[in-house]
């Protein structure tokens, strides 16, 4: 996108306000409308990936070493992970703490 | 040569819709429903019209189904009325926000309770906020035209809106009129295919109707409001270059012995037409009235309006809808309102008349214009006052 979307002028909207730039909607980050952050503890996790299946934000990326981590800047705190995790590895932890 | 038939009003639009060789109908078949599209379901179950006919569960329904179509890049085309186009009303703003082309024939009905399915302007007064085109038309002929303009007006690229052909429940849609069938290579020259300009493909991916939050949605009503104020240049020119093909002349406001009289009635639909008579017939015995027809209702056009009564003293309209505890008619607020800040401007007198079907007579039009130049002189101490009312 030449300009946030923030910037546009009426006049620069698509047709319909039609968004032609697949996948743009990346560039908008969600993460701080959340008020809780789940926080892993590793010394738990067994890798099962179920956080990763469940997040409906698709926010949770496996890293080199295996864990499932959020990216914080599209999680919305809906904790779902750590209602779904079965090694109770995941805490949701108050968003100003 | 075009072939003047006699036929019903609904059959007439269903064969304009033919001519206009539309891809897609989407109906949902219940009353509140017209022969439009079932007179549509045979063409299409004949082979006479190529289009894809969906058959919806809901009215709500049948419009996401059009919205669809539209954005795939098809010509759609619906039809609905009272109750069903009250059930569609959420969509009506996202198909015109969204610049969606296509047509809908709206068979103006009153709105319950009580139940009543007759003809009045609840209807098409509920949905004028809602981005669409709004076209009146009085008789089958203009229903017609107007269907095969619409398409046209919607299609252009410097408008991209859906359009409402707006036409009397039951006064228009069932019954037999003189119509003429304009023919099928006029009508193709008229009316190119619609090639809408950023189609559904998966070859090029685009995202319709997504997320616009606060810091973007003023900037898209903005361009909505520019957007539909500008289709006002358009319909004018489809409908000068309607009239040199096919001689049948249609405009914003129209005047019937309207330009030097000192007493003006406005009349929307099919009302205008029993409206004439009583102009003609109040004319012959010396009296200085005229009418105006308001044929576009949005966008409103205000500079033709103003200049249509400009050098009038009394203009009485019509409304066929009532704004509970509001100033009345909505199209005598709009009225009152365009004409406000004008110098020279007709003392506006509101009636609501002709709710539920219920009929205004040619003396009927007499008795409201002798009322509306009553009180021009000695006032009311109501807003409006309901025409007709057994007290």
């Amino acid at each position: 996108m030449a300009k946030a979307e923030g910037e546009l002028a009426w006049q620069e909207l698509e047709i319909g306000s039609i968004i032609a730039e697949p996948g743009s909607a990346s560039e908008y980050k969600t993460g701080d409308w959340k008020s809780q952050r789940p926080v892993l503890d590793k010394s738990k996790c067994n890798k099962c990936g179920l956080c990763y299946i469940f997040c409906p934000e698709g926010c949770i990326e496996e890293e080199a070493d295996g864990y499932f981590v959020a990216d914080l800047s599209y999680c919305k705190g809906c904790g779902i992970c750590d209602i779904e995790c079965p090694k109770k590895a995941i805490t949701m932890v108050e968003e100003e703490e | 040569m075009a072939k003047k038939v006699g036929l019903e009003v609904s059959l007439a639009i269903a064969e304009a819709v033919k001519l206009a060789n539309a891809d897609v109908v989407a109906a949902y078949p219940i009353t509140p429903q017209t022969h439009i599209v079932e007179h549509l379901a045979e063409l299409v179950a004949n082979g006479e019209l190529d289009a894809a006919y969906i058959l919806v569960e809901s009215e709500h329904s049948a419009m996401s189904a059009c919205l669809g179509a539209s954005a795939a890049g098809a010509r759609a085309f619906t039809a609905t009325a009272g109750q069903g186009l009250e059930l569609m009303h959420e969509v009506l703003y996202v198909v015109s926000a969204m610049r969606l082309p296509m047509v809908m024939a709206v068979t103006n009905r009153a709105l319950s309770a009580p139940i009543n399915i007759w003809g009045d302007h609840s209807d098409a007064m509920a949905v004028r906020d809602t981005g669409w085109i709004q076209i009146f038309v009085e008789n089958g002929q203009q229903a017609l035209d107007n269907v095969l303009c619409g398409f046209r007006i919607g299609e252009d690229h410097r408008v991209l809106l859906p359009v409402m052909v707006h036409l009397d429940g039951f006064h228009l849609t069932h019954v037999i009129e003189p119509i003429s069938i304009p023919e099928q290579s006029k009508v193709g020259k008229f009316l190119p295919p619609n090639q809408y300009p950023l189609p559904l493909d998966p070859d090029k991916p685009l995202t319709m109707g997504g997320f616009g939050p606060p810091y973007i949605y003023t900037e898209t009503k903005k361009a909505q409001v520019v957007n539909l104020t500008a289709s006002k240049k358009v319909i004018l020119e489809c409908w000068r270059e309607f009239g040199d093909i096919f001689g049948r002349h249609y405009s914003p406001v129209e005047h019937y012995h309207s330009e030097e009289a000192k007493t003006l009635l406005l009349a929307m639909g099919s009302f205008s037409e029993t409206a004439m008579d009583a102009i003609d017939k109040m004319r012959k015995e010396g009296k200085d009235v005229g009418l105006i027809k308001l044929r576009l209702w949005r966008p409103f056009p205000f500079e033709e309006l103003r200049q249509a009564v400009k050098n009038a003293e009394v203009l009485i309209v019509l409304d066929r809808a009532i704004s509970f505890g509001g100033p009345g008619g909505p199209v005598c607020s709009e009225i009152r309102s365009a004409l406000y800040d004008e110098d020279r401007k007709p003392k506006v007198i509101g009636f609501v008349g002709g709710l539920g079907g219920r009929d205004i007579s040619v003396a009927g039009f007499e008795e409201i214009v002798n009322r509306g130049i009553e009180i021009a002189q000695t006032g009311s101490e109501q807003e409006f006052e309901m025409y007709g009312v057994r007290e």
